[in-house]
């Protein structure tokens, strides 16, 4: 005779974060597991928020440019530039070509800059620890030519209403494609290194997979909705600067998981060099500024515009009563919607997955948070 | 910085002390006795000493690898490594050893006091204690037991106790997650670990390390357990924990696992058995599978012996540190697979090739060809396969990328878009 006991079992809550290593600064998961299985997760976010929108409201136009710059700190350039686009196209001005060329060139840069960045911490979710040495070494000669250029590492406010704040210096072009050069012997020595790695390929395929009606539903974009196969770029599909200029490919995986998010940003990472090198041939002197007033005061209306960043769409809802103020900024920022898609992906996920689903996700919570 | 000439001397000084304490120890075991002698007092008395002169050896040699890895790990990502302290940053090690044992020792306020002190030791203990049976010279061993493998593997099974220990006791969650994990991790690898130094056992029909070695004059056993060694060498790492089987206290996941809790001393009481460990499955390799302090070329004086025997476990060391540069670490699920759907399996074919071998008495190339056609097979099938289907992917991903290609005209500017 055997006497059965049944014994009862409650999931464990797991907090991860907001100090958790792998949370990519101070994003907050609740897990709920069982055993080493992924029940549910709650995403809690805010720790990082500035009211960056509502300061925004207090800041002359040329001022808020900063406060962009401070959103996704990773890829700043970026963010400068699709507000500046914002309030020019607010108040029909076309900055100069050369102007154009030199933000793009910047900004494919610093797409790069994000992607490495990407790879590297990517890899240290998942255990690996030489990529992101790698990385960081060629994020360092790209952070250094913005430096020359801009003045700054980081916070760069370069990017201004009209173009950019000066000409580039006179050994711009031959740096910049020296630059290009180590950089992509770079990128391609972390390619050889993770991407066809057996242990990174057991951790990384068939996890976190998300399908196009999901992806679509949860607002996701940028490299994690091509992994699941929509080619679906700002700059290909809402032609603006001097992109149409340019000849490149949009990278589109086809599984949607987590090693399809990675292999999208290596590939995007030498179309970026790829556009880089477009632009410093095709880059003639010319101002960098466009002819208007010291101080932008756009007319009164409203405008949404919206860009590639290296997560995904960000959108700017600008709002101007026409004063030297905006009323209203409304930031649509890629990463917190790609966040929404975090929930769906942790489908029969492990802890372990867990963490390799939200680094999948490169969220940077200054724009998560705002 | 100091000028290098000093540098170098400090360097010397340094290498001439692992020098000095081979000899202490090589002078305790002289005092020692024949095994075989009745054990008195005065015989326990002298174990003492020979095992402080081992312990303070092992002590420094496991210390030795936290600057090896250091050192190996920034060259091999484009880093130097430490500098600062001492020669070539050699006496980085030490200082770091100070900062832990002066920093405050913080337990959690809902931990088991008790337990969670004691932890460490648990760890600690046992793979110091297996040092008892293992040669470092001919002759250079506290207690050259006719069980010494045996020896080995009952003991050292038991830092798993210290681990879970310590995983409970923290009351902490990603302690226990650590907790569990290791418990699972070390009870399955034990296994292969075992199946793989059971081949070796049987080709040298002893178990004692100086008689393994000495079968091993000629031919290396790696020349003809290649399968054996792959088996041993990656249960090996997974045993002590090393990358891609750092699951339990992975740093991205369970945040250091057991460990999390610990700071100040007891965190390094951890930190020292860990090396020591790395230590251990690096000189049992080369004990086991490299032939320990010989070589083909005849026979060594003991001290080159002791510094042949050495410098092959450095490499091991070499090699475990620079897997650890290179790899991402696996999920526990895929940890289990290879553990008991890879290695397991792969433990036994060594080692019924090894008992065909004896038992119709085949000459022994024939296990050296029976053992790489099954390593290569079972490679392939584990690794080529997934990677080539990842290829195939990533070909398709670069043809199927949809092109833009360059308008000559300029669209409408910005400005005059809706």
């Amino acid at each position: 005779m055997t006497t059965e006991q049944t014994y009862e079992t409650v999931d464990m809550m797991l907090n991860m974060g907001p100090q958790h290593p792998a949370t990519h600064g101070v994003f907050r998961m609740v897990l709920t597991v069982d055993g080493e299985h992924v029940v549910d997760v709650t995403p809690h976010i805010g720790y990082l928020h500035r009211g960056s929108e509502k300061l925004a409201e207090n800041e002359t136009y040329g001022q808020v440019i900063t406060l962009f710059d401070r959103l996704d700190y990773v890829a700043n350039l970026n963010n400068e530039l699709i507000f500046c686009r914002a309030a020019e196209r607010l108040m029909g001005i076309d900055p100069p070509e050369r102007g154009q060329y030199i933000r793009v060139i910047l900004a494919e840069l610093n797409r790069l800059a994000s992607h490495l960045l990407f790879i590297g911490t990517y890899a240290i979710d998942l255990g690996a620890m030489t990529p992101i040495m790698y990385g960081f070494r060629e994020r360092e000669r790209i952070q250094n030519l913005f430096e020359s250029v801009t003045g700054a590492r980081m916070m760069h406010n370069f990017i201004r209403i009209g173009g950019v704040k000066e000409d580039v210096p006179p050994d711009f072009v031959p740096r910049v494609r020296a630059l290009a050069d180590d950089v992509q012997r770079g990128v391609e020595e972390i390619d050889r290194l993770l991407t066809f790695n057996e242990v990174f390929l057991a951790r990384t395929r068939g996890v976190g997979v998300i399908d196009v009606p999901t992806a679509l539903s949860c607002g996701l974009t940028g490299p994690g909705l091509r992994a699941s196969g929509v080619a679906y770029d700002v700059r290909k599909d809402y032609p603006h600067e001097v992109y149409p200029y340019l000849s490149y490919k949009v990278p589109v995986g086809e599984n949607g998981d987590c090693w399809d998010r990675y292999y999208m940003r290596v590939l995007e990472c030498y179309e970026s060099l790829s556009m880089v090198r477009q632009c410093l041939d095709q880059m003639e002197e010319g101002p960098v500024m466009a002819q208007m007033r010291r101080i932008a005061r756009p007319p009164k209306g409203e405008v949404y515009v919206h860009g590639e960043n290296p997560r995904g769409d960000i959108g700017v809802f600008l709002v101007s009563d026409g004063t030297d103020k905006p009323y209203r900024v409304k930031v649509r920022p890629p990463s917190f919607c790609n966040l929404v898609a975090l929930r769906p992906m942790m489908r029969d996920a492990y802890i372990a997955d867990a963490v390799a689903i939200l680094g999948s996700l490169d969220i940077v919570l200054g724009e998560v948070d705002r | 910085m100091r000028s290098k000439p000093v540098q170098l001397a400090i360097a010397v000084v340094l290498l001439v002390g692992v020098g000095v304490l081979v000899a202490v120890f090589t002078l305790a075991l002289a005092l020692l006795g024949e095994p075989g002698d009745d054990v008195t007092v005065l015989t326990v008395g002298k174990i003492v000493i020979a095992l402080f002169a081992l312990l303070t050896l092992v002590t420094t040699l496991g210390m030795s690898l936290v600057w090896l890895e250091r050192k190996q790990l920034g060259r091999m990502q484009g880093r130097v490594g430490p500098t600062r302290v001492g020669p070539f940053g050699l006496l980085q090690v030490v200082a770091d050893g100070i900062k832990l044992l002066m920093k405050e020792d913080v337990s959690p306020g809902s931990s088991s006091k008790a337990i969670f002190y004691v932890a460490p030791l648990l760890v600690f203990v046992p793979s110091f204690v297996v040092w008892l049976t293992i040669p470092i010279g001919r002759d250079l061993v506290v207690r050259s037991l006719d069980l010494g493998v045996f020896f080995f593997i009952a003991v050292s099974v038991l830092s798993i106790v210290g681990l879970i220990l310590a995983g409970w006791s923290s009351n902490s969650k990603y302690a226990i997650l650590g907790g569990f994990r290791s418990a699972a991790q070390l009870v399955s690898y034990e296994i292969p670990l075992i199946l793989g130094v059971l081949s070796v056992v049987m080709v040298a029909d002893s178990m004692r390390f100086t008689d393994i070695v000495d079968a091993q004059a000629s031919v290396p056993y790696l020349a003809l357990l290649p399968l054996a060694f792959a088996v041993f060498f990656i249960s090996g790492l997974a045993e002590v924990g090393r990358t891609p089987f750092d699951i339990y206290f992975a740093e991205s996941e369970v945040v250091g696992g057991p460990f999390v809790e610990y700071s100040g001393a007891h965190w390094a009481i951890f930190f020292l058995a860990e090396y020591v460990n790395t230590f251990l499955v690096a000189a049992l390799g080369a004990l086991l599978f490299l032939g320990g302090w010989t070589w083909p070329f005849g026979e060594l004086e003991q001290y080159p012996a002791v510094a042949l025997f050495l410098g092959k476990t450095y490499f091991l060391a070499v090699v475990i540190f620079w897997v650890r540069a290179t790899l991402p670490r696996l999920r526990i699920d895929q940890l289990m697979n290879v553990g008991w759907k890879m290695l397991i399996p792969l433990g036994f074919v060594s080692v019924i090739l090894v008992a065909v071998q004896r038992f119709y008495g085949w000459p022994t190339w024939t296990l050296t060809l029976m053992s790489v056609a099954v390593l290569g097979a079972a490679a392939f099938v584990q690794l080529r396969l997934q990677r080539s289907d990842a290829v195939a992917t990533a070909e398709r991903y670069a043809q199927h990328a949809v092109a833009v290609q360059p308008s000559r005209s300029r669209p409408a500017p910005e400005s005059q878009q809706a």
